[in-house]
């Protein structure tokens, strides 16, 4: 494996160009720039359907600086296997455009809506038959490009258009859904969470994922300033408030003798470490207009009690996993 | 050689040994992978093949391996197509010249296995090239010549392959085969557009020397250009089409250009119509000729684009057509075919009558007696001036 110093990313030039169309303080495309930077050389993108597409790509304008190719909403997984097969297959022949490519590092962006939902069957099938690609969760927790509507990421009791926060009804009913556990069930050799807030972390992991011999998965948080309710300088505070608070923990996974091992990444072990500086999950919420009517106009200990207990248990479960329970 | 419709397509696929296969089995295009797969599990061709959790997935492989530089295949069916349906669109939209064989049968529901040209019908304004066949040799041929009329430089879009399920999937004939050298010559490197990208001039795929944004959000500015792109790369499908044709056919001595007319020179009554029935139906022409019966028929090989031109001419100065379709588009006033040529016919000076015999509906059997009772009924509407009723629906219980 080949680290990736900060010195050297910033040396890189930057495959998603600035001038694209994302909102302000959106994280999408910080993590998928870091990502970028630590492709090995030649590399192909897919985007599924999303905020990450349809910013980026305005016809006649494009912000990426690599080949790219945007199929439909659920099937970057698909597509991306089509890419890796093609070059396998060229390779093979001997003959062919990517034949002369050593290594392709094929790289599929898709957002929770195209992943967690629509996309959760092509992308199980692309897993079951290991290909040789790095699948990018940008998890925004809600189909923000349709309006910020309800996922199977959106965490509970998260208002969105589709879940409102009502008098009967208090926001999204259901948990977020495990998708890294049904990730890592599929025994792919690489896995991992990022957080923007933690760029040499992201570099790192994805240079691991690119190396991976066989499909892995990045699943990053990108808080999304118009979805989650924030202003848009506060991103980065989130993002980091999220690993703090354990809501989203940082690690990797990947196999040994057919086994996930766990570990985990150096803020999360910090917090292991030391469990009094464990942030309380309403430092995280409280400043989020989605989870407001947990606070106003009546405090809904009850939900943010239950919240704070699904976090430690996932926590609890996380810490297990990684030998330190 | 032996093949059913099915092999026959494996097999061309094998001589032809492109990069990306990725396939979903369904009835009665199953064969197809499976033959296609001993291939690979044998040696005998360096093809990846992807088996894919779903069609969907098989189309959406399809298209990041073509969008790669790759030749890609695939093969469906009915639902296996309908499950297709979004991204057909994409494909031929993005200019991805992906082969496809479409072993025909009906849509669900009620379930049916059995062969009609519902599935296809529905994919018919996806703007892909629709070639339709016969016989297992049309199959065969259609098989190797499909990868150069969609790569032809001018044309540059996926092309679909239709045979009729069961009836030409799962039956034996003889195929005439060519060598696998011949086929490869013939069908030698995949040729791509010239572009210009925000790189300069590239060929269009995905190629990290010159990379281009392929699929980009496309707006009112631009789409409807971009869609009338399209409408030209299909016209000019028209005249790549016979060009491919006239070299296969030094090869091979087979040739098939866009419309196969049929006894129509003097004729007072033809049919036209899509894939194995024609063969029935030519097979009535020649019994009714001996009656004295002056009857014709027109194999339509390619639906898409719809061959007006050609069609018209053959069969200008005849006083009745009936058109056979084998699918009924609900709600409108007649099949899919009858629509596409009576629209032809509406700028000629005489037009002749036109009556649409809808027949053979999940997998219905089309036989030369109901043939035969169409024709009667046809030179009825001839007879008289008129047709009792504009859509027929053929060998069905009251
Ligand atoms: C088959 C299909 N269904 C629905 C849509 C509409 N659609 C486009 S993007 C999107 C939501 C994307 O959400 P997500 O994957 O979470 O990505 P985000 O935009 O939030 O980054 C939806 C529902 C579509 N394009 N295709």
């Amino acid at each position: 494996m080949s680290e990736l110093t900060l010195r050297e990313a910033s040396r890189k030039p930057d495959l998603l160009a600035p001038g694209h169309r994302l909102c302000a303080g959106c994280a999408e495309p910080m993590v998928v720039r870091m990502i970028l930077k630590a492709v090995r050389g030649p590399t192909i993108a897919t985007t599924a359907t999303g905020c990450l597409e349809v910013a980026t790509t305005i016809f006649p304008y494009t912000a990426w600086n690599l080949p790219w190719i945007h199929n439909a909403f659920e099937n970057a997984a698909a597509t991306a296997s089509g890419i890796e097969a093609a070059w396998r297959a060229m390779r093979r022949k001997g003959r062919g455009p990517l034949s002369k490519y050593e290594t392709l590092d094929v790289v599929a962006f898709a957002g929770d809506g195209g992943t967690y939902d629509i996309g959760l069957q092509a992308l199980s099938g692309a897993l079951e038959r290991g290909h040789d690609f790095t699948y990018v969760l940008i998890d925004n927790e809600a189909y923000m490009n349709t309006g910020i509507q309800r996922s199977g990421g959106t965490p509970y009791a998260a208002e969105t258009t589709t879940s409102p926060a009502g008098s009967v009804i208090p926001g999204k009913r259901e948990w977020k859904k495990p998708i890294e556990d049904i990730v890592i069930a599929h025994r792919i050799p690489y896995a991992a969470t990022l957080s923007p807030a933690y760029p040499l972390d992201v570099l790192r992991k994805a240079r691991r994922a690119f190396e991976a011999d066989g499909p892995a998965f990045l699943h990053a948080i990108v808080p999304c300033s118009r979805g989650w309710r924030f202003p848009p300088e506060k991103t980065i505070m989130v993002s980091r408030l999220a690993v703090q608070t354990c809501v989203f923990p940082l690690w990797e996974c990947w196999l040994e003798k057919g086994r996930p091992v766990y570990r985990l990444s150096a803020p999360s072990e910090a917090v292991a470490k030391r469990p009094e500086s464990k942030k309380p999950v309403e430092e995280y919420l409280s400043i989020q207009g989605r989870f407001r009517h947990l606070f106003q106009p009546k405090r809904r200990d009850d939900i943010i009690k239950s919240i704070q207990e699904w976090v430690d248990e996932r926590w609890m479960q996380l810490l297990e996993k990684a030998g330190l329970g | 050689m032996g093949l059913n419709g099915d092999e026959a397509a494996a097999y061309a696929v094998k001589q032809v040994n492109p990069d990306v296969v990725a396939a979903y089995p369904i009835t009665p295009q199953t064969i197809i992978v499976e033959r296609f797969s001993e291939y690979v599990a044998d040696g005998l061709v360096d093809t990846e093949f992807v088996s894919v959790e779903s069609e969907h997935s098989a189309l959406s492989c399809c298209v990041g391996a073509a969008a790669a530089g790759a030749r890609a295949f695939t093969a469906t069916a009915a639902n296996g197509l309908a499950l297709m349906w979004e991204i057909t669109y994409i494909a031929s939209a993005l200019r991805l010249p992906i082969v496809m064989a479409v072993a025909n049968r009906a849509l669900s529901a009620p379930i049916n296995i059995h062969n009609d040209h519902s599935d296809a019908m529905g994919a018919r304004d996806s703007g892909w090239i629709q070639i339709w066949c016969e016989n297992s040799q049309e199959v065969y041929d259609a098989c190797i010549e499909a990868w150069r009329i969609g790569e032809h430089p001018e044309v540059q879009l996926p092309v679909m392959i239709n045979l009729d399920g069961f009836t030409l999937s799962h039956t034996l004939e003889n195929v005439l085969t060519l060598p696998d050298e011949t086929v490869q010559e013939f069908v030698g490197e995949r040729e791509f557009m010239r572009v210009k990208g925000h790189m300069g001039e590239a060929d269009f795929r995905l190629d990290p020397e010159r990379p281009l944004t392929i699929g980009p959000l496309d707006l009112p500015d631009f789409y409807f250009e971009h869609k009338l792109q399209q409408v030209e790369a299909l016209k000019k499908a028209l005249r790549a089409i016979p060009a491919v044709d006239e070299e296969y056919s030094k090869l091979s001595g087979r040739r098939y250009e866009l419309i196969h007319p049929y006894r129509l020179e003097d004729a007072e009554i033809a049919l036209i119509g899509l894939g194995s029935t024609m063969g029935t139906v030519m097979h009535v022409v020649d019994e009714l000729r001996e009656e004295g019966v002056k009857a014709g028929a027109l194999k339509l090989r390619i639906f898409r684009p719809f061959p007006e031109e050609a069609l018209k001419e053959a069969i200008r100065g005849i006083p009745a057509i009936g058109v056979l379709d084998r699918a009924i588009s609900f709600g409108a006033p007649g099949g899919p075919l009858y629509e596409e040529v009576k629209t032809a016919l509406y700028e000629e000076d005489e037009r002749p009558i036109v009556v649409n015999y809808i027949h053979g509906l999940g997998g219905r059997d089309s036989p030369p007696d109901l043939i035969k009772s169409i024709y009667k009924s046809l030179d009825h509407a001839r007879i008289r001036g008129r047709a009792m009723e504009k859509v027929v629906y053929a060998g069905v219980r009251g």
